[in-house]
């Protein structure tokens, strides 16, 4: 038996994870992925008014913070069977949009860099050359030597400083690391650039949607900001938006290829089989029809054999979660009971995330699933930026199925999402002309309903069901992407997505197990958002309608 | 602090796309939200121009979101890379750290025997007592047991964040994890920042504060900054004169919600909700709940989930 190394807590996410893998002959032969935290949302969302359960599931995570409460409040308008105005459709989309552009951005610079940067290395480079080397990858604005050598000095003063702060116990200097220098610095120089330019993308969020994080915009029938639709906030949403694209096309996307360019062999690391897509970002009144991700499941890494994606397929599992025991079932008919316990990796029960299966299978969600159904869709936008980043990169197509073409796609769908933004604002720009400014639609609250919603967030596939009676919350229930990629083993003894990533994973000093962690956020790990129970009492089959 | 060091300290900010009257600007709102005197705007200056070694602060994840996390990387004042750089030394905090697993837990050990009674103890999140605490752990430790280790070692514990000062989301009944904020879970007095999230003003307000006079800033009875939860948000709200006139909004996209007539028939829970959200606004000032059309949800109050729901009906 290998050497049993555990990594907990799992920083650089959102919320508690453990991770365990057992490493022999400089690889991982098996790996345990453990949430370690239940806060039981969908419990306390019982007998209350439908009308909140937006604001409460949003507090389900606070990073991706619009994501639960746009999916519970298009559950609860498909339970009350409202449709919402176009311009509600419109900002909803806009809002979307930008958490897209802001939660990968600083998932790239801030979550997921420093398992491939070296900032301590960034102190040797040269200045000089790092301008050259930014200037050779890029026409960004930001550079040159004078402007290197600043943050350099910023860096080394912070070092010098003898509080390394976060910076503390990092795994500097390790051998995995391979950016020269001159490349550490560029990068470190942008994580800083970044930093600053998340609070002003975030501010798009404010715009239509009061705050950021935590938006308090959307209600049942469409959008309450109806006097925002002004032209100054637009006009600043288009100038954030613009700031914001073009950080990602002079800036996230070059650096994502020239570090990508030091680590192809990651094409071949970290990869999972399956593949889910509710799919989002609707452009018509139709779903999944109109959708711009479109809704699809891959198997086997089968391109050609994508078919459309059935939430009817959909089960899960407890047999190995700290739930009471009961077969796999799907969402709406689940019997669950939180049942505490102690953590047994090898037997018995180990995370507090159930697994979620597609036709018995785990299925990864997130970004990559999304680049490929889209790809095997023939969604001509991804189609072209995707052949074009594996030109660049001289990779074939099957190295997107791996840790690289993970990360790689989270940037080509930042580039993607955000160029359809500008065409979302002209959209509203001339149905106000028009005269349009409807923003909602009202609505009655029905003695009984049933709904749900089917997305595709940052981080994955993401369903809410909500089932209402005597015009209250009878029943809630969310299945989120980190459930999907970070669940643990089933009944059947199948690995999670992220356990079965894990698998071959080369580390090279289990100490420093740095290669594990490149792999665990290349998923972008979510814990709070994965931590929920559903009805321990109701054991129905239920019949549901999407809007 | 000398002339030329001020010269020095404006030529580095200018250097980070930061101009003298950007800052002087922001100093001087900040000064204003602290409640203090105008004369004391070149003091809070230099707070940020010369920290002789930055104050170490130990910031603690439990039962949450990570949004009050999320809310201070939204400072504009300073910008966060300041924050992270050269104001504060963050010296453990699990989303921003590189290291991880026994390398994140010995900075953590570090930190509190090195900083015992100096650093400042940030707490993100309710804490799990229900079953000795199993519902969260954190490197097979429950928070519990962390927060009896951490808190009582620092100078001060400010809670960020309605969850870890009076329970949050988590806590709003029936409780299946048996939450509860900080205070009460260990039975210490905190300072508590509530709000879901919070404004980063308010915080960044209440650290200046402490590094400014050496001591935290005067306290409501729930443990509250008095300059950030002094008055009610009904008292500075910008709608009030529809109140007092009894022009109501009585339904979303309406034409009363176009002429931002008063939310109180919405929901909003403005009248019975301590915080400054009317004057110091999100997001760089650019907008909060009722500006956007939206009822106040009351987030700053305790137990506000439980108290102030349903949201959308009348007080």
């Amino acid at each position: 038996m290998g050497q049993r190394v555990t990594i907990d807590p799992i920083t650089r996410i959102e919320g508690h994870l453990r991770i365990e893998v057992e490493v022999e002959g400089g690889k991982v032969v098996n790996a345990w992925s453990s949430a370690q935290m239940f806060r039981g949302i969908e419990i306390i969302l019982q007998g209350r008014d439908p009308r909140d359960a937006p604001l409460f599931t949003q507090r389900s995570c606070g990073v991706c913070t619009y994501t639960h409460y746009l999916s519970s409040v298009r559950a609860v308008e498909a339970a009350i069977g409202v449709k919402i105005p176009e311009n509600a459709r419109i900002i909803r989309n806009l809002l979307h949009g930008a958490q897209f552009q802001h939660d990968h951005i600083v998932h790239f610079y801030h979550l997921h860099a420093l398992d491939w940067v070296d900032v301590v290395s960034a102190l040797q480079a040269d200045p000089a050359k790092t301008a050259v080397l930014a200037d050779n990858v890029s026409d960004s604005p930001m550079g040159g030597t004078d402007y290197f050598r600043q943050v350099q000095q910023r860096l080394q003063t912070f070092v010098d400083s003898g509080q390394l702060g976060p910076l503390n116990n990092g795994y500097w200097g390790h051998p995995a690391y391979r950016l020269p220098p001159e490349a550490n610095l560029m990068a470190s120089a942008h994580y800083i650039e970044a930093l600053r330019l998340q609070a002003k993308t975030a501010r798009m969020h404010a715009i239509f949607g009061a705050k950021n994080p935590h938006l308090q915009t959307l209600v049942a029938g469409g959008v309450t900001s109806i006097r925002d639709m002004s032209p100054e906030r637009i006009m600043k949403f288009l100038s954030l938006w613009q700031e914001t694209q073009d950080f990602v096309e002079k800036v996230y996307i070059p650096d994502l290829l020239a570090v990508a360019s030091f680590y192809k062999d990651w094409g071949a690391i970290g990869g999972t089989s399956n593949f889910l897509c509710w799919g989002d970002l609707p452009q018509g009144e139709t779903e999944p029809d109109s959708h711009f991700l479109p809704r699809g499941v891959i198997m086997k890494r089968d391109l050609a054999g994508l078919k459309m994606a059935d939430h009817e397929k959909v089960a899960e599992d407890v047999v190995r979660a700290w739930y009471e025991n009961g077969p796999a079932k799907h969402p709406f008919k689940g019997e669950t009971k939180p049942q505490h316990g102690d953590y047994e990796p090898d037997k018995g029960k180990y995370s507090w995330f159930k697994a979620p299966r597609y036709e018995g299978e785990p299925c990864e969600v997130g970004p990559l699933a999304r680049a490929l159904v889209s790809y095997a869709s023939g969604v001509k936008e991804f189609k072209d930026v995707i052949d074009s980043v594996l030109q660049q990169l001289d990779i074939p197509v099957e190295a997107l199925f791996s840790t690289l073409g993970r990360t790689a796609a989270r940037g080509i769908e930042t580039l993607i999402i955000g160029r359809k933004m500008e065409g979302w604002i002209m959209e509203l720009v001339e149905n106000i002309k028009n005269g349009d400014t409807k923003t909602y639609q009202p609505w009655d609250m029905p003695d009984k309903g049933m709904g749900y919603g089917l997305n595709d967030v940052a981080r994955g596939a993401l369903g809410h069901w909500i089932e209402i009676e005597d015009k209250k919350i009878k029943n809630y229930q969310y299945v989120v992407p980190s459930t999907w990629n970070l669940g643990p083993r089933c009944e059947n003894g199948k690995l999670g997505p992220v356990e079965e990533a894990l698998i071959g994973t080369p580390v090279a000093d289990p100490k420093r197990p740095i290669e594990v962690l490149r792999t665990v956020h290349s998923f972008d790990p979510c814990i709070a958002c994965g931590v929920h129970v559903i009805d321990p009492h109701s054991n129905e089959v239920y019949k549901i309608r999407a809007l | 602090m000398e002339k030329d060091e001020y010269n020095q300290f404006y030529a580095k900010l200018e250097s980070y796309g930061v101009s003298r009257r950007q800052f002087m600007k922001y100093c001087t709102f900040l000064t204003a939200t602290m409640g203090l005197s105008a004369s004391l705007v070149n003091d809070v200056a230099e707070v940020f121009a010369s920290p002789k070694q930055r104050p170490p602060v130990v910031w603690l994840h439990f039962g949450e979101c990570t949004g009050c996390s999320e809310a201070l990387l939204r400072s504009s004042y300073p910008f966060p890379d300041r924050l992270i750089l050269e104001t504060l030394s963050l010296e453990y905090h699990e989303t921003i750290m590189a290291a991880a697993g026994h390398q994140a837990e010995e900075n953590l050990q570090n930190a509190i025997k090195k900083y015992d009674g100096q650093f400042i103890c940030v707490v993100e999140g309710a804490i799990a007592t229900k079953y000795d605490g199993a519902y969260g752990k954190i490197g097979g430790r429950t928070f519990l047991e962390i927060a009896r280790e951490v808190c009582p070692k620092a100078a001060a514990v400010i809670c960020i964040g309605s969850c870890s000062s009076f329970g949050g989301i988590q806590a709003a009944k029936p409780n299946p994890g048996g939450y509860q904020g900080v205070g009460d879970a260990l039975g210490i007095k905190t300072l508590n920042i509530s709000g879901c999230p919070p404004n980063p003003v308010n915080f960044v307000g209440t650290v200046v504060n402490y590094l400014l006079l050496g001591k935290l800033p005067a306290l409501d009875e729930k443990g509250r900054p008095v300059f950030a939860y002094g008055q009610t948000i009904h008292d500075q709200c910008p709608r009030r004169s529809y109140f007092e006139m009894g022009e109501f909004v009585e339904e979303f996209g309406s034409q009363e919600a176009a002429l931002g007539y008063c939310l109180y028939k919405m929901g909003c829970k403005g009248p019975e909700t301590y915080n400054n959200c009317p004057i110091a606004k999100f997001n760089d000032g650019t907008n909060w709940p009722v500006e956007a059309g939206h009822p106040c949800i009351g987030c700053s109050e305790p137990d506000f989930w439980d108290q102030m729901t349903p949201f959308f009906e009348e007080l």
